[in-house]
This record gives C-alpha cells, structure tokens and sequence, in this order.
C-alpha cells in the first residue's frame, strides 16, 4: 500500500489550486500481543512522527488490540513490482524441498 | 481493570469516617467526578467538528475516559453518601450551585488553541492529583485513581504536544496560543486552593493536601511553555468558587442541555 | 454489451487478464494493473462511502450533550468515534488509488461528491438515535457484509474491520428502541414517531431498484458490488420487521404484507420522488451538514498549517545541528 504508485495509472483532473496542507501519510503496525509480530493495519495522517504514533494508538487500539505501535511513512515505502512478480516469487514453485511434506518418513517413526 | 469491571465491582468498603468527614469526602468525590463530567461533555462538543479527522478521534477518546472517570467518581460519591443517589442521579439532578467542578473546565470551548490549553493545564493538575489518589485510604477512589492516572498521563501528552505544536508553529498558531494561555490561566490557581475542610481529609490519608500538587504541576507546565515558546501569563484576578458552586455563568448553560431529558420527562427510564 | 464474466468484445489482454482474474476471485491489490473505469469506480464508491461515516457523525453528534444517562453518553460517543475512525480506514482505501484526502473532502464540500442521502434528515428526538442505530446502521450492516467480499483487496479489508467494530452499533440502538417502547407511553410514542421518519429513507439506502441502477451490472461484473440493490433491501426488510413487532410498533406502510409462498415481506412503493429530490436538493438538512463540515475543515486550516510549519522547524534544527 504504498502511497506514490510507480505502477498503474495515475490520477488525473484538476488538483485544485492553493497551499497544500494535507498531513504525511503514515502505515500503521501492531504488535497485538506479545508474541506476535508487528502487522500492518492501516494508514492515518499526522504532521510528525510522535503524534503519528498518538494517532496511530487513537485510531487503531480503541478496542485494546494493541501492544506496540510503529509508524512509518508512506513515502518511505519500497514495494516490489507486480511486473517482477513472475521473476521474484515463481523460482520458489519449484523447490518443494524446501517442504517437510517432500520427505517420507515411515509411520512408525513419531514426533517429527 | 476496565471501566466496566470497576463499576461491577461490590463497593469497596466505605473507610470508617465520622458523620462530618463524610460528608466533606462526599463532596470531594463530587468535585472529582463533576470536572470529569462537565470538561467530558465539553470534548463531547466537538464531536463531529474537529480540525482533522485523526484528532477529531483523539478528542473523543479523551472525552470517553473523562465520562468513565466521572460515572465512576459519581457512583463512588454516592455509596459512600448512602442515599441510594446512583452517577445519574448525581449528574442529572443537581442544580449548579451543587455542582463541585472547577471553573476551568466549564469555560467554553473557543478555538482548538483554548481547548488543547484548558486540557494540558487540567491534565497536567489532575495527572498529579491521580497520581497521589492512588494511595488514597479509601480503596474505592484508590482503585479509580489507579485507571484515572494512566488516562491523565496520556492526555497531558496529547494537549502537551499540541501546545508545542502550536505554540511554535505558525504566527497565527502562536497568538491563538498566547490568548488562550492568558484567558484560562486566572482559572489555575483555584487548582491548589484548599477547602476549609480539606485539612481534614489529608489528615485521614484520603486526599493529598491540594497545594502539595504545586510545585510538580508548575514544573511541567515550565517545561512544556518553554518548549512552546509560550509565555507564562502574569498573576493576574484569580477566579475561584466552583468547589462552593459560585460557578460561571457557563454551568447553568452546561446543565440545561445535559439534563435535558431527564427534566422533561421525570422519572423515566432510558 | 457486457456480459455475466465482464468481458467485452475488443478488450486488451490486460483487460481480460485482469477480469479473469477478478473471475477466479483473486483479489486486486494496489499496484496492480487496472482498468481506468475500475479504478474511478472505486474511489467514487469508496470516498462516497467515506463521507457518509464522516457526514453521519453530525446527526448523531447532535445528541450528544443531551444523552439521558451518562452510559448512554459514553456509548454513544464511543459509536460516533468509531464512525470517525471508519471514515478514516476508508478514505486510507481510496488513497491506495491515488486519490488525496484532501482532495476527496474538497469534493465533498463543494457538492461534487455524494454520500448517503439519510444524513440530510435531522435528528429530533432522543429516539432518532435508537432508529438510526437499529435502521440506518442496520441497512449499513447488510450492505458492508456483501462489501467484504469485494474485489479490491484495501476495500474489502476495510469492510472486514468496519464489520466487526459496528456489530454492536445496531445492537445499542435496537436496545434504545426497547427501552422507549416499553417505557411511559410518551416515550413509545416518541419511538414510533422515529421509526416512522426513518423507515422510508432506510429503504432507500439501497438505492433505485435493480431496472433503475445505472452502474450495476459493470460493477456486478467487477465484483465491487457483490448483491443487488433490491437483493439486500429484501434482506433488511425481512429482517427488521420482526424486529418492529418484538417492540410493538408498527412499520409505517399500509401495504406491508407476507407473502407465504416466497418467505418474504413486501412492502408498497417506495417513494422514489423523495429519494432524488434529497439526492439532487440536499434534502432537510443538506446543506447545513455540508455548512458544518466545510465550518470544521476551514476553521481548522491554522491548526494543520501549525503543525505542518512546527514539524519543518524541527527538521531544519536537526539538521542545522547536524551540520554544525
């Protein structure tokens, strides 16, 4: 979910004239219990990162779901390509060994 | 413990207190939980209105923990009055010459500038305040302070890092700033101003002695004005009263629209 | 023509790789290659639906102060945040899209962008709130579960969370109505007096009837929409008018009957002059939602330029620091 898209079509029409003040936009991760890891649950927008992090806890925790936060900014984001899908993720199909299906191992042996 | 948790409790026992006492702690939980619910049901105004919407959230969770603290404080004031009055009896009943609250947090909301300084200066006090309660000798306000201190750490925090924001922001932001420091800041004093029968209360470890707060609550509010670039307003008139229910002329105001329902339809269930 | 799977005559193999795609229900995330129209479609729908959370917080809002009971306040106030909150989980979805917050909210301000008419109607009893609890976020409910499914993955899993979150928001106006209902007969009356004004809008969240939808059967096709208009408003009647007569009040439609044979309710015309002229005019109270709205956002520029302006004072002290 990054937020400059390289790929795809952008938008078009008028951007309306004016300053700007829209906020930074900021991914929102939670650790939701000690143990996890930290996933991503959305997005929000904060002038810096400290009230990103008093907002992310505002907007994302009403209901106790939270841990641990990180923020991070959008921009900041690299994100593969769906282009390179096919190069960067299909070589993996093929390595069923990697799979602890892959290996037979007699019934009789157990806990493995 | 939540809220909910906490009020399903059975009540925790009332300490031993002789007649008088009671009836000043009575009235001590009463100023408690009336700031709660009065500056509660100022936040609850901005609902809907806030000047971004991640703050509008912000805003409305302070609002929901200054409403629990208060139906809490309420419930606590009334078990230990014994006269079967519940938080919305206490709430909605009472005229505003029996409301405890202080005078800064029924003042008007004004622009975000006075609202985020009314809360960093309430919070930064009650932050102190709670803090201390904890220890309070009766159990019941000890367990409240333990959720309430948390919440008012928090709060302080938010208003805290917006008075920096917006004290050294923009030209505009600064003055808006500025303006709502020097309207609220007659209000402060009333913080740290004992009751004739507060010493009483002390003395039985129920309450902390209200100047004690002083010196703690002037060093953060130091520290965040600096950071601000705010400045500390003179001493000027301090108002004072809300603790004897010589409120503004705002409380009435407050009260009409709170306890609208139950005014007109006594009585009834809802 | 568009056919059942979307495909038309001419389409480019990327179009038709993508609605294959779409056809064995794999998800679209947002770097994904797209159709225009799909991609227009959806922020149109998704920042619809935006400002409608953001739009309905007002009605509500407006029964803030005044809440009987200081449990009802704080529920109330905790629906409204959640409202807030979902406006914001969706406006986050369409600006997967490219589309600009600000951008979307200007739209709504300046009347090019649409939300749910319902919100145009004022709030004037306590009851409102009970009504719009159990009807107006109970057609909600019916048409977010079929948006969970949805094709656009930002979209559906901002669906899934607001679902969970709203499950007890009907459930706490639905108790508001038992209360009154059972209550002193002024406050049934002032239940019944709600469900009266809210049914009709209610019905009309769904939209025009299938024959009268213009966008249907392409978004149908793109699985944006996943169930018809009149598909899900048979769904939401079926199941609150039992609902009405476990609290003793009666829908306020002279022709609602039950028809044994096909298990469902049916109700008389649905007033759909009504339903354009609040669509197009505003109805009661558009245009103050609109005034409070445009209010909060301009009243609040100095507030985010402040921010803005302090948060680049500190980048350039960091890096005036770094540099000496």
């Amino acid at each position: 979910m990054s937020q400059s898209r390289s790929e795809g079509p952008r938008s078009e029409g008028p951007r309306s004239e004016g300053p700007r003040t829209e906020w930074p936009l900021w991914e929102v991760f939670v650790r939701s219990r000690q143990g996890l890891s930290h996933k991503h649950v959305g997005s929000l927008h904060a002038p810096d990162a400290e009230m990103a992090i008093q907002n992310a806890r505002d907007v994302y925790t009403r209901r106790q779901e939270g841990q641990s936060i990180w923020v991070v900014p959008s921009a900041e984001i690299v994100a593969s390509s769906p282009d390179d899908k096919g190069e960067l993720f299909d070589p993996a199909n093929d390595k069923v060994y990697r799979h602890p299906t892959f290996y037979s191992v007699p019934d009789a042996v157990e806990n493995m | 413990m939540n809220e909910t948790e906490l009020m399903d409790q059975p009540a925790a026992n009332a300490p031993a207190l002789d007649a008088g006492t009671q009836a000043i702690f009575v009235d001590y939980l009463l100023h408690l939980g009336d700031n709660g619910l009065i500056l509660g049901q100022r936040l609850g105004e901005w609902c809907g209105h806030g000047p971004v919407l991640e703050e509008d959230i912000a805003m409305t969770n302070i609002a929901l923990d200054l409403i629990g603290q208060a139906r809490m404080l309420l419930t606590r004031a009334g078990e230990i009055e014994g006269a079967g009055r519940d938080e919305d009896a206490l709430a909605y009943t009472r005229d505003a010459l029996a409301f405890r609250n202080l005078l800064l947090v029924e003042q008007p909301n004004g622009d975000f500038a006075l609202t985020m300084v009314r809360q960093f200066l309430f919070s930064a006090w009650s932050y102190e305040l709670y803090r201390r309660l904890t220890a309070s000798t009766d159990p019941g306000l000890a367990a409240i302070a333990a959720k309430a201190v948390k919440e008012a750490a928090y709060h302080r925090r938010h208003s805290g890092e917006w008075l920096i924001r917006l004290g050294d922001g923009t030209a505009e932001s600064k003055r808006r700033a500025q303006d709502a420091l020097d309207d609220l800041w007659i209000f402060t004093d009333e913080m740290f101003e004992a009751q004739p029968g507060d010493a009483a209360l002390a003395a039985a470890g129920l309450i902390p002695e209200p100047s004690s707060l002083r010196p703690d609550w002037e060093a953060m509010v130091e520290r965040v004005l600096a950071e601000a670039t705010l400045t500390r307003p003179d001493p000027g008139f301090r108002r004072e009263g809300g603790r004897t229910g010589r409120h503004s002329e705002y409380l009435g105001h407050i009260l009409s629209e709170l306890q609208f329902l139950q005014r007109a339809y006594p009585g009834a269930q809802w | 023509m568009t056919n059942v799977t979307g495909l038309q005559a001419g389409e480019s193999a990327e179009e038709q790789a993508f609605q294959a795609k779409i056809d064995r229900e794999e998800r679209i995330e947002p770097k994904d290659w797209m159709p225009e129209g799909y991609r227009k479609t959806l922020v149109r729908q998704i920042s619809q639906h935006a400002h409608s959370e953001i739009v309905g917080m007002l009605p509500e809002g407006n029964w803030v102060t005044r809440a009987p009971s200081l449990k009802r306040k704080a529920v109330l106030l905790a629906k409204i945040q959640d409202e807030a909150g979902h406006g914001l989980y969706l406006y986050s979805a369409a600006e997967t899209l490219d589309a600009s917050r600000d951008e979307m909210t200007e739209a709504l301000h300046d009347g090019r962008a649409k939300y749910s008419s319902i919100f145009n109607y004022p709030t004037l009893s306590w009851a409102d709130i009970g009504a719009i609890g159990w009807l107006v976020d109970g057609a909600a409910i019916v048409n977010q579960v079929a948006l969970c499914r949805c094709s656009y993955g930002p979209y559906a899993r901002a669906m899934e969370r607001i679902c969970k979150e709203e499950s007890f928001h009907q459930r706490q106006g639905y108790e508001i109505m038992m209360v009154l209902a059972q209550g002193t007969p002024e406050q049934k009356e002032m239940a019944q007096d709600a469900l009266n004004r809210w049914w009709g809008p209610a019905l009309m969240m769904f939209g025009p009837h299938d024959s009268n939808s213009v966008h249907s059967s392409r978004n149908m096709a793109w699985k944006i929409k996943r169930r018809s208009n009149d598909d899900l408003r048979q769904q939401f009647i079926d199941m609150t008018v039992p609902q009405a007569e476990y609290l003793d009040l009666s829908i306020p439609d002279p022709d609602l009957t039950w028809n044994e044979e096909t298990g469902h309710y049916e109700v008389g015309p649905i007033d759909w002059d009504e339903f354009e002229r609040v669509v197009k005019g505003g109805g009661p109270v558009g245009r103050e939602r609109i005034r409070d709205r445009r209010r909060a956002w301009e009243e609040g520029a100095w507030v985010r330029e402040a921010a803005l302006a302090h948060a680049e004072k500190r980048r350039q002290r960091k890096m005036q620091a770094a540099a000496e």
